[in-house]
């Protein structure tokens, strides 16, 4: 089934530099993509155009059943309900443990405490964060904030996950072992994008990528290889 | 109740973040005290001149007195031009037999000096006493009325009624400017104050958006920071209002200066008040955290 359907976007900021330049791509529900290119080519912005914190300006976007080229400012929070987003930052809040900065997703909804609890430990245990909960962002590695943040992102049982460069200010080894997270979540169902520059990840998990170029789409292919693409 | 529960955890951040940046909060909260003990003390104010000016219209006539030789026939047209006049309430009329017969009961020299008198030799006027409508127009009708043939003279207490109610609307017109003013100035303040508690919540709002907060789930706390603080801000009024009053009325037997001027009753005049003030407390409050809401929390 067809999760994302996107056609003919352009997307060209206030400043003139046009980020992306028709591009047009179908997502799977349960596929597991990497975008990559160089940076500056347009991973973020299309990132961004998914989750509606930018808009396109011409094309159109589906993104499970919504039309997100058209949703109004009001209604964006209907669409970031079906999603989970990670960033290479983070962007846990550091006064909360690790328990309240993941419950922190579904209390804002006024989720039975009893319900908040039992999903808040699910997730932690899934990113391996179990003996942790009680830690505060600052005492943990940045790979452990990373898993902290998805599991935020997943808690909600979002049927997207989006991730702009995760590993980006991590070690190899832990970047690896963020993918892996990253791997059992998408085996769980979810859908996951990730944009990244990382070639030993992408080479090594031979999965679904999407290559972008100064904002065009260059490539598309299944179990695909960094290598072969970016000379 | 989701709802009830997520306007249990957003009343819960708001108290706390009240009491976080305290020195602000305190610093609106004070404002709002005095702003609203302001605001009560100008409604007492005003009321109680209200009040007063209704009570002493109440008693204020025009006395018309009528040339000593009017006849019958002259008093009847004397009362047709009164009552074509507009501003005429109510008149009564006296007759000098009237008024000599009222003075000889009231005192016992009035009645050994008058009742050598005969009805001829009367030096008494007949009279009408004359109750006005619109007390602010009372000089014009009295020089109208004392136009009129067969009327010897008026008497209006020249002016003094109407000094009177100009000072009162003068006291009542500065006492709304000066209330405006600080209601403006709360306002400012409570804005201000939610727009440091929007900034300094900046993650936590960057956050929410993207877990999918929507713009109501947002800002229902700043709201509520506002409620709060408009609630808080009014119960020293409302307690000073209520008690200073009462207080006051009791102590001064519900008179000032002299028995003309009463008070207004404090039952249940004070509690109305507590109850505007209580209101106008939270109204601005809220208002101030919707109005910084809605210019810094931007969507
Ligand atoms: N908010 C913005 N305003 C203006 N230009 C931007 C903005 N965001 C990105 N760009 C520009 O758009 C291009 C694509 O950026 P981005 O999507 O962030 O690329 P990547 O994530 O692949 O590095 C770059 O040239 C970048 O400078
Ligand atoms: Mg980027």
């Amino acid at each position: 089934m067809e999760l994302i359907s996107i056609k003919g976007v352009n997307k060209r900021y206030k400043n003139g530099v046009t980020a992306l330049c028709n591009v047009n791509l179908s997502i799977k529900t349960g596929d597991f993509v990497f975008v990559i290119g160089a940076s500056g080519s347009g991973k973020s912005t299309l990132i961004k155009l998914l989750h509606r914190e930018e808009k396109p300006d011409s094309g159109k976007i589906i993104l499970g059943g919504i039309n997100v080229s058209k949703l109004r400012n009001r209604k964006v929070y209907k669409l970031r309900r079906k999603l989970g987003i990670v960033f290479q930052d983070y962007k846990l809040l550091p006064k909360l443990t690790v328990f309240e900065n993941v419950a922190f997703a579904l209390e804002i909804f006024g989720l039975p405490k009893n319900e908040v609890r039992q999903k808040t430990i699910k997730a932690i245990e899934l990113v391996g964060l179990k003996n942790k909960a009680k830690q505060f962002p600052n005492h943990l590695s940045g790979g452990e904030q990373q898993r902290v943040a998805i599991a935020r992102a997943i808690v909600n049982e979002p049927k997207l996950l989006l991730c702009d460069e995760p590993t980006g200010n991590l070690d190899p080894e832990i970047s690896l072992e963020i993918v892996k997270v990253l791997e059992t979540i998408n085996k769980n169902g979810t859908t996951v994008i990730m944009a990244t520059h990382d070639k030993e990840i992408v080479d090594s998990m031979k999965k679904r990528v999407v290559v972008i170029e100064d904002g065009k789409l260059e490539g598309d292919y299944k179990e695909g290889t960094y290598k072969n693409e970016i000379a | 109740m989701k709802l009830l529960r997520m306007i249990s955890r957003d009343f819960r951040d708001a108290v706390k973040s009240v009491f976080r940046n305290i020195s602000l909060s305190m610093a609106s909260l004070s404002c709002i005290v005095i702003t609203l003990i302001l605001v009560a003390l100008a409604i007492i104010t005003s009321y109680n001149i209200n009040n007063f000016s209704k009570n002493i219209k109440n008693d204020f006539t025009i006395v018309v007195f009528l040339e000593n030789e009017i006849d019958q026939e002259g008093i009847s047209e004397v009362k047709t031009k009164i009552v074509e006049n507009k501003n005429i309430e109510e008149y009564t009329f006296q007759g000098k037999q009237d008024i000599a017969k009222e003075m000889m009961e009231s005192s016992n020299i009035y009645k050994n000096i008058m009742e050598t008198w005969s009805e001829e030799d009367n030096p008494l006027k007949d009279t009408f006493v004359i109750k006005v409508k619109d007390i602010d127009k009372i000089t014009k009708t009295a020089q109208d009325i004392e136009k009129i043939s067969g009327v010897y003279s008026v008497n209006y207490g020249e002016g003094i009624i109407e000094k009177f109610l100009k000072i009162f609307k003068m006291i009542e017109k500065a006492l709304i400017i000066v209330v405006v003013l600080f209601v403006l100035i709360t306002m400012l303040l409570i804005t201000n104050t939610i727009k440091l508690t929007i900034f300094a919540r900046k993650r936590e709002i960057e956050i929410m958006r993207l877990v999918g907060a929507s713009n109501f789930n947002i800002e229902l706390p700043f709201i509520f920071e506002g409620f709060i603080l408009g609630f808080f801000g009014s119960i020293l009024p409302v307690i000073t209002i209520i008690y200073g009053y009462t207080y006051l009325f009791d102590n001064f037997d519900g008179q000032i200066f002299s028995p003309f001027i009463k008070l207004v009753e404090p039952t249940p005049f004070v509690y109305a008040i507590a109850l505007i003030i209580l209101s106008l407390g939270i109204f601005v409050g809220m208002f101030s955290s919707f109005r910084a809401v809605k210019k810094y929390l931007k969507v």
